[in-house]
């Protein structure tokens, strides 16, 4: 296997294995928040807004993944 | 060929040192802010414009959200300016890189030819000086708020085997906080910025549209992110530390 192979192979297993996590959470987030909307539907607003945020925070895992697939990639 | 670069294109030098093209559009921004901020300010009055409304119910929505973190609106306004230019500037660094002609318009000089515009966000020079400055004036707004010796035992409490692991804990996330902004900010912006170049590849001028939409909703979100979480962070550290007792 030569190098750009290897780099190739590095780059899709990077961001393959590096978006599981963060989807994962990024699910969990979603059906916490619809149950908790579901709960107390007046509390949508506030849940609405914290659930993007923790949700953002769980996407920025698999931006780390992606960024370290680009380093791989082109760098 | 996708043209996808980490690091932003030097165009010329000034007395040795290199202008990139994304120093360009950030000096744009400085003007952009400052003009703004002068017609506002010249148009000044009791009963107030168009702009000026818009102005006063931005200021006032984001006093009253700053409100909820640090529940006292004292401490607001003494926080106001720090983290309302954070997210301003950001906002503006984040968007300005979705407009027509950033990345396609090709400055051409001495050996080769580089885009002339690049969104500040997609640099992490930029991204790593907001980080710098934000967790230094938090760490400056805690030693001014609760005093030296105080904040400085945050980090270093020699009472206990216990605090003194928990200290240098901290001192340790204090620096993990630097990484984490300024890598959150710039890879969610320039991944943002490489999908939409994929996407045109794959289908021009109809997909990029709600692509496009998308990166204008987290260029608002991750703002947002960057100046609330230096407002978590501030409120934290102007909290005098609970002394643990009766265990």
């Amino acid at each position: 296997m030569d190098a750009e192979t290897a780099k190739l192979i590095g780059t899709a297993f990077a961001i393959g294995v590096g978006v599981i996590g963060p989807a994962l959470a990024v699910g969990r987030i979603g059906a916490s928040a619809a149950d908790a909307i579901g709960r107390n539907p007046e509390a949508t607003s506030k849940i609405r807004t914290n659930m993007i945020l923790a949700i953002a925070f769980a996407e920025a895992m698999a931006i780390f993944a992606l960024l370290v697939a680009l380093i791989i990639k082109f760098v | 060929m996708l043209r996808i670069s980490l690091h932003p294109e030097e165009l010329f030098t000034v007395a040795g040192f290199p202008v990139t093209n994304s120093i360009v559009v950030s000096a744009a921004i400085l003007v952009f802010f400052a003009g703004i901020g002068m017609i506002i300010r010249r148009r000044f009055a009791l009963i107030p414009g168009m702009a000026q409304n818009i102005a006063e119910s931005g200021i006032e929505a984001l006093l009253d959200l700053m409100d909820q973190v640090l529940g006292d609106r004292r401490k607001s306004e003494k926080y106001f300016p720090l983290v309302a230019t954070i997210f301003l500037f950001v906002l503006i660094s984040n968007w300005f890189g979705l407009l027509p002609g950033f990345g396609s318009i090709i400055f051409h000089h001495g050996e080769g030819s580089e885009p002339l515009l690049r969104s500040p966000s997609t640099d992490l020079n930029f991204t790593l000086a907001l980080a710098i400055i934000s967790v230094l004036s938090i760490n400056i707004i805690g030693v001014g708020t609760i005093g030296v010796v105080k904040h400085v035992k945050k980090f270093l409490n020699f009472s206990s085997p216990i605090d003194f692991f928990v200290g240098i804990l901290e001192l340790i996330s204090e620096f993990v906080r630097i990484v984490s902004f300024s890598f959150r900010l710039f890879g969610n912006i320039f991944a943002g910025e490489v999908l939409l170049v994929v996407v045109q590849f794959l289908l021009p001028y109809i997909l990029p549209v709600p692509f496009l939409l998308m990166e204008t909703f987290v260029g608002l979100i991750q703002a947002f992110i960057f100046s609330m979480l230096t407002l978590v962070f501030i409120s934290v550290a102007t909290e005098e530390h609970e002394e643990h007792k009766g265990h």
